[in-house]
């Protein structure tokens, strides 16, 4: 898997947030986005998403040297970040079975279970996510980010509102799939700007 | 990546039932559409008292209660993910057509719904002869078709608006104006007792009407959809 930027850039309006950005990501890259607040990190991982369409540039991603359809990006991509919000009124069951279906993700029931084990989510399946604390949503979010393996995952603010056990598990998963896959980081917490293999630093 | 081969139906109807499920807990849509139209239909009654409606006010009076019940509801589908914040994941798991479909759908069904316990009320409530059937339930069924088709994709451009329920309103009427035409126009008929090919031209512009604004949607979602 590839992925490459070029020349992307982003206004609201007149203000221009960034512009020029390039650069290009492969399996094993890990890269962090850093910059003060407001200087346009979280919209820069949603254009690298999908979730956001740029004002220049342009974001290409490439699976053994095929470009794909932008309208496929949605398949590559884990996001996790504090403003992409589940369904409080599902349980997280329910939330991971709806978004599994429109994705088209082929899980059995017992891997969907191991990653909700995994985030320490077990027994708690059942319960509406409006019962959730913030930092169970947080770990929901991981759970149904990564149910289809993706090959790219993107975190925004990733131990954001989670325990110390909770920021242990996300760092190993850092660990663990910056070795593979291609993982990228917006982030102001140093301890997270050490995994970075590559850093873009916006401004204000 | 393990991704199973599901076609976009399966999909949409996963969207379907999750809307579904959320609207049953929540009941939001079911109750505004069913109080609105229930006030108004007692207001209505109230006014007239025991005077039999002429057919073209009671036509026009049917239209007006369907239409003005779709407004007061059938937007919420598209706000209640930008309000919770949910849209934005919808959008990183799903092709838009999906969803369109799926939220499509969930409207029209709802309509449908409504209109088992609307349509008798307004006979019940309001003075008017009985229709001929034969004309009156195809009028009512593409006539709802349409007018939640063209909600449906209103309400997911207003969802990203402000002034939502005011401009859902301002915004559908102008669109659905051949619908009421025709839909009053039709109803008009029933009760009129005209014969089904009276009514046929009424019936080829709902229709017609229904295929292009859906066929419409589709297309354009996208563009709506995607910021």
């Amino acid at each position: 898997m590839r992925l490459k930027i070029t020349n992307v850039c982003k206004r609201f309006q007149h203000r221009e947030i960034f512009r020029d950005i390039s650069f290009e990501l492969t399996a094993g890259d890990v890269m962090t986005v850093t910059g003060p607040n407001g200087s346009g990190k979280s919209t820069l991982v949603k254009i690298l998403s999908g979730l956001m369409r740029p004002s220049g540039g342009l974001v290409e991603y490439f699976l053994n040297n095929h470009k794909l359809g932008a309208e496929d990006h949605f398949r590559y991509v884990g996001f996790v970040a504090p403003y992409l919000q589940l369904y409080s009124r599902l349980t997280g069951w329910e939330n991971v079975q709806f978004f599994a279906k429109i994705l088209g993700v082929g899980k059995t029931r017992e891997e969907f279970l191991e990653l909700f084990a995994q985030f320490g989510l077990k027994g708690r399946e059942h319960d509406s996510l409006y019962t959730y604390s913030s930092g169970m949503r947080q770990r929901m979010r991981y759970v149904v980010a990564l149910m289809h393996q993706p090959p790219i995952l993107i975190l925004d603010e990733p131990t954001s509102n989670l325990d110390v056990h909770g920021v242990k598990i996300v760092y190993e998963l850092i660990q663990k799939r910056a070795a593979k896959q291609i993982v990228i980081i917006a982030t102001n917490e140093p301890d997270e700007a050490k995994f970075g293999t590559q850093e873009i630093k916006l401004h204000s | 990546m393990a991704h199973r081969k599901s076609n976009f139906i399966h999909k949409s109807w996963a969207v379907f039932r999750k809307d579904i499920q959320l609207e049953f807990r929540t009941r939001y849509v079911i109750n505004a559409i069913l109080m609105f139209a229930l006030t108004v239909l007692t207001a209505v009654s109230f006014s007239i008292g025991p005077l039999r409606l002429r057919v073209e006010i009671g036509a026009a009076l049917l239209w007006i209660i369907l239409f003005f019940s779709a407004m007061s509801g059938l937007a919420h589908i598209f706000v209640r993910e930008e309000e919770q914040q949910t849209a934005d994941t919808l959008r990183l798991f799903s092709r838009p057509v999906n969803i369109f479909l799926g939220k499509w759908f969930f409207n029209l069904l709802l309509l449908y719904s409504l209109e088992i316990i609307i349509v008798p009320l307004y006979f019940v409530f309001l003075n008017v002869p009985d229709p001929v059937l034969s004309i009156f339930l195809p009028v009512l069924f593409l006539g709802s078709f349409a007018l939640a088709s063209a909600s449906t994709l209103i309400g997911a451009i207003i969802s990203q608006a402000s002034a939502r329920g005011a401009l859902f309103a301002v915004l559908t009427f102008p669109i659905v104006l051949p619908v009421m035409f025709s839909g009053i126009h039709g109803t008009q008929l029933s009760f009129a007792r005209a014969s089904f090919l009276d009514c046929l031209s009424d019936l080829q512009v709902l229709l017609s009407f229904s295929v292009v604004i859906l066929t419409g949607s589709v297309l354009l979602f996208e563009f709506v959809w995607r910021k």
